[in-house]
């Protein structure tokens, strides 16, 4: 798991002087003494964290608690008082003018909650926006625009604008304009919170299907801890500018660090939180990417891993099947020397397909009863991933301590 | 009680005579009119030769071009922009203004408020970006913006006249002035507006300060922008109407013949050509400020040929489906 973006001792104040705030932070007066006495306000207050490559990595907290500031720390939109940000192991805050449009270009690009497009700007204009500023050419900039919104749903409404789109919609175009660019890292400040409920869940469904298709670094900043649970695979919380505490959903809730963390589970029984969507993604297995590979490779795949068993599908992530070193096994020896072998005859019988929404009450039977983690598939037939028994005792067995 | 009054009116003399002090405000300001007229004499000839020529050509060119090009490049415009009502309402209005044989005379007002108006533009609209960007401009700016917007109009022309004498180009030049402000004005406001998430998105995506400015900045403040236009070239017909006192021509000329002379009607009619100039000056340039894709000028003619005169008119509904 390599680091993608580190975060430390970072400071954010706003007010006349920063400095003089600044001492006084470090002397420890509370966020609420120092805008009484100078007026500047603390906006995040000696932060450190890492981000994984590869994973989405929310910020939760309550209004105010500096959320904002934070993700605007990382990509300088905001510059830190005091600290560091690393991205790739490159410190930004000692980035020059220069270099830091080009990482903006390249690297890093932002999903807003007001969607932010341009309204004189047809849907694939503001599609192509990033491309355009770094000077990419027109033909190319459209082509991959177009590409973006097609990957987003919404190929047929380039020549639209965005006024005639609804929200949803309109959120998706910037969803596609953030993945036009082809960005490292993804940051999202609160992109769903202005959408219905109905449409929330199903931009949150968006994004994790855009993630199973390209892996991206994402960092998502949410008030609601419904959608922290759903999209998140680690979660760090603020509390006044403060990061209280980091962990998966699964280690925040079973031990939340103070009273704060535990407000926000107050009313949420988690075993109804989650699905076999939730944890299924968490779990990481040795997928074989293309139908029709050969036995052999991917027998050789499996052992370069270490992996008792791995999933086959195709390159739209439709599931196909699990096939296990043992299966595999057994048809390379039925195969003459020079012989590849059919991939499809080695796929086990014996393992149950879980659709994504089925609640983790009822999963416990096949998951107990199949030898290998169980392959996820959401309405499509879309791969989501595996649940193994582990991961699903020690979920069932943290929800039962919280109704306790 | 009486006495009491008395006694403090006469305090008041005493205070009035021995505290004020003539501060000679008109002495001091004839004195920087005579130091800039000894020391910046190059400037002021550069620059009326500068707005002597746009001037000039301006005047020159509306008045060579024949009328019924006029109307019609003003009646398209007209179709385009706004309605076929409005094109048909500046066809029948240009065809007054010849009635009343004012033509040469409005093409002169068109040509001096147009080059009033460029210049205006020219350094306002610059000026209004700086003001947006910098906390520092604009805190000089405001006051003095304040300044310009209540001094009354003919105060213009004083040093306008001082330093370029009377004619034309001083009464562009004071038209300039006097017309700049709400361009400045205007666009500071609209920059200044343009919605924080926009702009961070502009900056997100890569966007350096000038093109923060063109793509995400500027169209955003159009609107704002093109009410400002539209109020300068507002400001600037009736500023060049009042410079026909200073002998700047055009339609102020029979209104001021009307009011010298009492000639009522003549008055009259250079009161209506103005109207007219404004009316549809102002349509055409308000319709820019829409941030309707209104269909375009080739759409409107075939829908106004096409479709029959029970059309109720609303042009900007989108295509006749
Ligand atoms: N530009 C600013 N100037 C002054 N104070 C600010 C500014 N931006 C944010 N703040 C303050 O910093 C704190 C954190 O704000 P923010 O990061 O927007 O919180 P969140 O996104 O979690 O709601 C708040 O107290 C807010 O008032
Ligand atoms: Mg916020």
């Amino acid at each position: 798991m390599t680091t993608k973006l580190s975060v430390k001792n970072v400071y954010k104040v706003f007010g006349p002087d920063p400095k003089d705030a600044m001492k006084r932070v470090k002397r420890g007066e509370t966020k609420d003494q120092i805008f009484a006495e100078t007026g500047a306000t603390v906006g995040v207050s000696d932060a450190s964290f890492d981000i994984h490559s590869g994973e989405i990595f929310v910020i939760m907290g309550l209004s105010g608690s500096g959320k904002s500031t934070m993700v605007r720390m990382l990509n300088r939109l905001i510059d830190p008082t005091s600290g560091s940000v690393s991205i790739d192991g490159q410190d930004i805050t000692q980035m020059t003018r220069h270099e830091l449009i080009e990482l903006r270009r390249r690297d890093i690009s932002m999903v807003f909650q007001s969607f932010a497009l341009m309204p004189h700007q047809t849907v694939l204009e503001n599609t192509a926006f990033g491309l355009a500023a770094a000077g990419v050419a027109r033909g190319e900039r459209e082509q991959r625009a177009q590409a973006a919104l097609e990957s987003v749903g919404l190929g047929a409404n380039s020549n639209s604008f965005p006024d005639e789109l609804s929200g949803g919609m309109k959120q998706r175009v910037g969803l596609a304009r953030a993945l036009a660019v082809d960005p490292g890292i993804l940051l999202m400040d609160e992109a769903f919170s202005a959408l219905d409920p109905l449409i929330r869940t199903e931009m949150q469904d968006e994004l994790l299907r855009l993630q199973s298709e390209h892996t991206r670094t994402v960092v998502f900043i949410t008030h609601d801890l419904d959608e922290a649970m759903r999209v998140g695979d680690r979660i760090a919380i603020m509390q006044s500018g403060r990061v209280v505490q980091v962990g998966t959903p699964e280690e925040i809730v079973r031990s939340p660090a103070n009273d704060y963390v535990r407000s926000f589970f107050r009313d949420v029984n988690v075993s109804h939180v989650f699905t076999a969507g939730d944890v299924a993604r968490r779990d990481q297995v040795t997928v074989i990417e293309r139908a029709g590979v050969s036995v052999r490779a991917a027998l050789e795949l499996l052992k370069r891993y270490d992996r008792p068993a791995g999933v086959v599908h195709d390159r739209d992530r439709k599931y196909l099947g699990t096939v296990s070193v043992d299966s595999l096994l057994g048809c390379v020896k039925g195969l003459g020397r020079r012989d590849e072998g059919k991939i499809e005859a080695a796929f086990l019988h014996d393992v149950p397909v879980i659709d994504k929404s089925t609640p983790l009450n009822d999963l416990l039977e096949p998951v107990a009863e199949s030898p290998y983690p169980v392959p996820v598939v959401d309405e499509n037939g879309r791969y989501c991933g595996t649940i193994s028994r582990a991961i699903l005792l020690l979920t069932l067995n943290r929800s039962e301590e919280e109704a306790a | 009680m009486m006495h009491l009054l008395a006694d403090s009116s006469g305090l008041w003399n005493t205070l009035g005579s021995d505290l004020t002090i003539d501060l000679h405000i008109g002495e001091g300001f004839t004195a920087i009119v005579n130091f800039m007229q000894a020391h910046f004499d190059l400037f002021f000839t550069i620059v009326a030769a500068i707005i002597s020529f746009v001037a000039d050509h301006l005047t020159t060119f509306f008045n060579w071009l024949p009328a019924p090009v006029i109307f019609i490049a003003l009646a398209l415009l007209a179709l385009w922009r706004v309605s076929w009502q409005f094109a048909l309402f500046v066809l029948v209005a240009l065809y007054v203004v010849i009635g009343m044989d004012l033509w040469p005379e409005t093409m002169d007002t068109l040509g001096l408020v147009l080059a009033a108006t460029l210049a205006a533009l020219g350094v306002g609209l610059p000026l209004g970006v700086l003001m947006a960007k910098s906390d520092a401009v604009r805190a000089v700016a405001r006051p003095i913006l304040d300044f310009m917007q209540t001094l009354p109009a003919f105060v213009y022309l004083i040093p306008a006249v001082i330093f370029f004498g009377t004619g034309r180009v001083p009464g562009v030049i004071a038209t300039v002035i006097f017309s700049m402000p709400p361009a400045v004005r205007l666009m500071n406001i609209g920059i200044r507006h343009v919605p924080v998430e926009n702009v961070e998105a502009g900056k997100a995506f890569g966007c350096n300060g000038l093109q923060l400015l063109w793509r995400v900045e500027l169209p955003l403040a159009l609107p704002s922008i093109m009410a400002g236009i539209n109020q300068t070239i507002m400001l600037a017909l009736s500023m060049v109407v009042i410079a026909s006192m200073i002998g700047a021509g055009g339609l102020g000329d029979p209104v001021l013949a009307g009011i010298q002379q009492l000639r009522l009607g003549i008055g009259f009619q250079g009161g209506l050509g103005v109207v007219i100039l404004a009316i549809i000056l102002d349509r055409l340039t308000q319709s820019f400020g829409d941030r309707k894709r209104g269909d375009g000028l080739f759409t409107r003619l075939k829908a106004l040929f096409t479709r029959s005169a029970s059309d109720d008119g609303n042009t900007h509904s989108k295509k006749a489906a």
